[in-house]
C-alpha cells in the first residue's frame, strides 16, 4: 500500500525523520494498538497514536464520562458527560484522523475476555488505575506473548515500563502481587495533577510508536519515574534475573489468569 | 559511608540496615515497597536482615495506579 498525497502531507513531519520515513509511517498505518482504559493515561495516548496514524486502535472501557474526569481525560469534552467513554473517544479520533479505524469494547477486562481481546493487537497499553487490572493485563500479555506498556500516576508522580516477551522483566517480576485493598492510595483518594496523564500517557504512546517502527531503545528492564515537583526523571534499572517470576519465569506457578478483588471505594 | 539512594549519593552511618534506611527516607507504605540493591531485588523476608555496604545502589519501587478503571468490581 502506497501512501496517498494527503497522507504524505499529513505525516510529513514523521516522514522527514530518518528513523520513520515512508516505511515507518506505513508500519504505523498497518499497526494495531489496544488501549485498556480511556482515562487519564489512555486519553492522551489514544490521541497521539491516532494523530500519528496508527491504523487500528482498540479502546476497552466500560465507564461513562463523568464531570470529574474532564480535568485530565482530554479525549472527552463537556458535551460527552454521560456518554460511554469508548464512544466519546472514538468520536474524537474520527474527527482527528480518518485514517484510523477504532474498535471499541465497552467492557471491563477480566480473566474471561482479556486473552481474546489482546490477541489481534501488536502492542497493548495499560491505562488502568487499579492493581487487579494491571496484574491481569501483565499476566495476559505474558501468556499471549504480547508487548505492553505499563504506567501508573498519582499526585505529582508517574512511572512506566515496557514489557517485550523475552527482553526483560514483566510487571510481576517487580511487584509480585497486588497490594491488599486500600493499602495503596488511588488517584480518586489521593488526587493527581491532570497534566501527569499527558506526560506519562504520551510516553506510553512514544513506546508504542518506537516498538512499531523498530527504532530506539524501549523501557524494557527499566522503570522510568517522573516527579513533577522536582522536575526529575529517573531510570531505575530492573534486575535482569526473571527466571523465578511466577508468570514469566522458567517454571511459572501462575498458568491461569486471576481476577483479584478491587477496593469498593473506588467504584466511581 | 556513601551509598546511592534513588540516584542520589548520600552519606550514611556504617552498618546502616535497610529498615533504618526506609525510616530515614520516609518511604511511603514501606510494607508494600519493592527494594532493589545493586540491581537485585531484596526479597521481602530478607529486608530486615539486609545491612548496607559502602557504594550500594538502593532503589525503591512503588506501586502506582492511576489512569482509568479497567476491571469490574
Amino acid at each position: 500500500m502506497a501512501l496517498t498525497d494527503e497522507q504524505m502531507e499529513r505525516y510529513s513531519r514523521h516522514i522527514i525523520l530518518k528513523e520513520v520515513g515512508a516505511k515507518g509511517q506505513k508500519k504505523l498505518l498497518e499497526a494495531k494498538v489496544l488501549i485498556i482504559g480511556a482515562g487519564g493515561l489512555g486519553a492522551p495516548a489514544a490521541m497521539y497514536l491516532a494523530a500519528a496514524g496508527v491504523g487500528t486502535i482498540g479502546i476497552a472501557d466500560a465507564d461513562e464520562v463523568d464531570l470529574s474526569n474532564l480535568q485530565r481525560q482530554i479525549i472527552h469534552g463537556t458535551p460527552d458527560i454521560g456518554k460511554a467513554k469508548v464512544k466519546s473517544a472514538a468520536e474524537t479520533i474520527a474527527q482527528m484522523n480518518p485514517d484510523v479505524k477504532v474498535n471499541t469494547y465497552r467492557t471491563f477486562v477480566s480473566s474471561e475476555n482479556i486473552r481474546e481481546l489482546i490477541r489481534e493487537y501488536d502492542f497493548i497499553l495499560d491505562g488502568t488505575d487499579n492493581f487487579p487490572a494491571k496484574f491481569l493485563i501483565n499476566d495476559a500479555c505474558v501468556m499471549e506473548k504480547k508487548p505492553f506498556s505499563h504506567a501508573g500516576i498519582i499526585r505529582f508522580k508517574g512511572q512506566l515500563m515496557t514489557y517485550v516477551p523475552g527482553q526483560g522483566p514483566c510487571y510481576r517480576c517487580v511487584f509480585k502481587n497486588p497490594p491488599p485493598k486500600d493499602a495503596v492510595p488511588t488517584c480518586k483518594q489521593a488526587g493527581v495533577i491532570g497534566a501527569m496523564g499527558g506526560v506519562i500517557g504520551s510516553l506510553q504512546a512514544m513506546e508504542a510508536i518506537k516498538y512499531i517502527i523498530g527504532k530506539g531503545e524501549l523501557l524494557t528492564g527499566v522503570l522510568l519515574t517522573y516527579n513533577a515537583l522536582t522536575m526529575e526523571f529517573h531510570k531505575i534499572k530492573l534486575p535482569k534475573d526473571t527466571h523465578n517470576c511466577a508468570v514469566c519465569g522458567e517454571h511459572p506457578t501462575i498458568t491461569e489468569l486471576i481476577d483479584y478483588e478491587q477496593a469498593e471505594c473506588d467504584r466511581k | 559511608m556513601t551509598i546511592t539512594v534513588a540516584g542520589e549519593k548520600k552519606e550514611v552511618k556504617e552498618g546502616l540496615t535497610l529498615p533504618e534506611l526506609i525510616l530515614l527516607e520516609n518511604v511511603e507504605t514501606p510494607e508494600y515497597v519493592t527494594v532493589s540493591v545493586n540491581e537485585e531485588f531484596v526479597a521481602s523476608d530478607k529486608v530486615a536482615d539486609t545491612v548496607l555496604q559502602e557504594g550500594d545502589n538502593v532503589e525503591f519501587l512503588y506501586f502506582m495506579g492511576g489512569g482509568c478503571h479497567g476491571v469490574d468490581r
